[in-house]
C-alpha cells in the first residue's frame, strides 16, 4: 500500500526571539508571544535557501532508509521562496542526491500547502505505477515584511518524504482536498514581501477550509477524532492549530507532538511536513495519525496515516538523521540587526 | 565564473565525486585522470566521498572579495577526508570553534551568487561533526 518510505526534516541553527523583534518596532513583546504562542523562531544562515534546506532534508530521509537512487522517479519542492523564479529547486535537489537524470522534477507553489500538493502527486504516481518512489519536500525560508505581524512568525525549514509502496514506515489509507479561491494571503509577481488580508486570513480561509478538508476525511473514512493517536494542522502560529483541533474534537495531547510552531515559527510549505516528521520521530506501530494542511488562496490537504511495523524494522534506522527535537536544540540567538542582515533586509550598495 | 565552468564542477561540488586508483588505493579530490604513483599502471574508477573528515589546518578569512563580504569572518580550512586525501573548503562556524583536528561533516550550501540576476553556485562545505 501507497505510504512513506522514509523521512527528513531540516532546521537551520540560528533564532531570533519574538520579543527581540517586538522590541525593535516598540511593540509589546510579551504580548505578541503569548498570544502567537510563539516565543521564538528559526532564521536561515547566509548560504542558506531553500534548495540547500531542501537537500539536507532530503539526504537525512535516505540516511534512515538508503533507497536506489535510480529508483526515485520525481521530486517535488513546494515552496513560496523558491530561489529562482525561473529554474527549478527540485532538478538541483535531484542533482544533489544522485537521483538525475531518469526522473520527473517541478517546483509547486500553493502558499504553504504546496509540500502536501507535492505528497499527493507523488501518491497518484505511485498507485498508478508511473514511479516507484517519489519524493515530497515542503520548504521555505518564509518571508514576512518589515514591522508586518507576519515578520514575528515567519521562519526557516523544510522537510522531505519519500513516497513509495514497498515497506512503507506508515501507510498513507486517504487523502483529500479541500479548496477555493479566497484571498487571505498573496505575493505579486516580483514583490518581495507577501500582503495579507488581517483578520480576513482567519474563519473564512483557514478555519473554513481545514475544517472543510478534515471534515470530509472523517466522513470519508467514517471515523471520529478519537480514533487518531496525533493530530497535525497547518501551523501558522500556535493559536490557529490548537484551535481549530478544539473545534474538530482532537485533544491537546494528539496535537502535542506535531506543534513545533512555539520554538520554530512558521515554515509555510515545510510546516506540516516539519510536523509529520516531528510526530514520526515518536509514533509506534499502529499508530494512527491524522493531517490537515492549509494553503492561503486558498485549499487544505488531508491526510489518514496509519504508522506500520517497518518503523522499528531493520530497514529503517530512525536514529541515522537528527529528529525535529534535536535541531530544535541548541539555536544560536541573533539580534534584530544579524537577523536582517541573515534575512537579506539590509540594502546594500 | 563562467555558467559552463560552473556546470562542469557540479557533481563534484554537490556530492564530492572525486575518484581512487584501485592499484595503489590513493584517492583523488578533484578527480585526476592518471595515478601519479602508479602511471599507466593505474587504473582510475569514480569515487563518491563520505564528506566525513578533520580540519587539518585553517585560516580565519576577515577581508574578503565582493562575493563573500557578507559572511566575513569565516573559515577556510584544509580537510583530510577519512578516505585520506585533502579538499579546501569553507567551515560554519564561530571563528573561536575551529581547531586543527576537529571533527567535520559536509553539508549543502550556497558557494556565491553572481549578484542579483546570475546564476547560485551551490556546494559542499563543512561543519563541526
Amino acid at each position: 500500500m501507497v505510504g512513506i518510505i522514509t523521512y527528513g526534516a531540516y532546521i537551520p541553527r540560528y533564532r531570533i526571539k519574538t520579543e527581540e523583534i517586538a522590541r525593535v518596532w516598540g511593540a509589546n513583546g510579551a504580548e505578541i508571544a503569548a498570544g502567537l504562542g510563539v516565543k521564538e523562531k528559526s532564521v536561515p544562515d547566509l548560504d542558506e535557501d531553500t534548495i540547500t534546506m531542501s537537500v539536507e532534508a532530503a539526504r537525512y530521509a535516505l540516511a534512515r532508509r538508503d533507497i536506489p537512487r535510480d529508483a526515485i522517479g520525481a521530486i517535488y519542492v513546494g515552496s513560496e521562496s523558491h530561489p529562482y523564479a525561473v529554474k527549478p529547486s527540485s532538478a538541483t535537489v535531484g542533482e544533489a542526491i544522485g537521483a538525475t537524470p531518469v526522473m520527473t522534477a517541478a517546483d509547486f507553489e500553493f502558499a504553504c500547502k504546496a509540500g502536501t500538493a507535492g505528497i499527493q502527486t507523488c501518491m497518484g504516481m505511485v498507485m498508478s505505477g508511473m514511479i516507484e518512489y517519489g519524493c515530497a519536500i515542503g520548504a521555505d525560508t518564509a518571508q514576512g515584511a518589515p514591522g508586518d505581524a507576519l515578520e514575528y512568525t515567519a521562519s526557516a525549514g523544510g522537510a522531505a518524504l519519500f513516497i513509495g509502496n514497498e515497506k512503507p514506515i506508515a501507510e498513507i489509507n486517504r487523502t483529500c482536498s479541500f479548496t477555493t479561491d479566497t484571498p487571505d494571503f498573496w505575493r505579486r509577481e516580483g514583490q518581495t514581501y507577501p500582503s495579507h488580508g488581517g483578520r480576513f486570513s482567519g474563519d473564512p480561509a483557514y478555519f473554513k477550509h481545514v475544517q472543510g478538508a478534515a471534515h470530509l476525511m472523517l466522513e470519508q473514512m467514517g471515523t471520529v477524532p478519537s480514533d487518531y493517536d496525533y493530530a497535525i494542522f497547518h501551523q501558522p502560529n500556535a493559536k490557529f492549530p490548537r484551535k481549530v483541533s478544539k473545534m474538530l474534537g482532537f485533544t491537546a495531547e494528539q496535537i502535542g507532538p506535531g506543534l513545533a510552531v512555539p520554538r520554530l515559527g512558521n515554515t509555510y510549505s515545510g510546516a506540516v511536513p516539519v510536523g509529520i516528521s516531528a510526530t514520526l520521530d515518536v509514533a509506534k506501530p499502529g499508530d494512527r495519525i491524522f493531517v490537515t494542511s492549509y494553503g492561503s488562496g486558498a485549499g487544505s490537504d488531508a491526510f489518514d496515516i496509519t504508522v506500520t511495523d517497518t518503523i522499528e524494522s531493520d530497514v529503517f534506522n530512525r536514529s541515522a538523521a537528527p529528529t525535529v527535537e534535536e535541531l530544535l536544540a541548541n539555536g544560536k540567538y541573533l539580534d534584530y540587526a544579524l537577523y536582517a542582515k541573515h534575512k537579506g533586509k539590509i540594502v546594500m550598495q | 565564473m563562467s555558467v559552463p565552468r560552473y556546470w562542469r564542477k557540479q557533481q563534484n561540488r554537490y556530492n564530492l565525486k572525486g575518484n581512487y586508483c584501485e592499484t595503489c588505493g590513493r584517492y583523488f579530490f578533484p578527480p585526476r585522470v592518471l595515478c601519479p604513483d602508479c602511471r599507466r599502471d593505474g587504473k582510475i574508477v569514480d569515487y563518491e566521498f563520505s564528506g566525513n573528515g578533520t580540519v587539518r589546518t585553517f585560516s580565519i578569512i576577515r577581508t574578503a572579495s565582493d562575493d563573500y563580504d557578507l559572511q566575513t569572518p569565516y573559515a577556510i580550512a584544509i580537510i583530510e577526508l577519512e578516505e585520506g586525501t585533502c579538499m579546501t573548503a569553507q567551515v560554519i562556524c564561530e571563528p573561536d570553534e575551529i581547531s586543527i583536528g576537529m571533527p567535520v561533516k559536509r553539508v549543502f550550501r550556497k558557494i556565491f551568487s553572481e549578484g542579483d540576476s546570475g546564476v547560485i553556485v551551490y556546494g559542499t562545505k563543512f561543519v563541526p561533526a
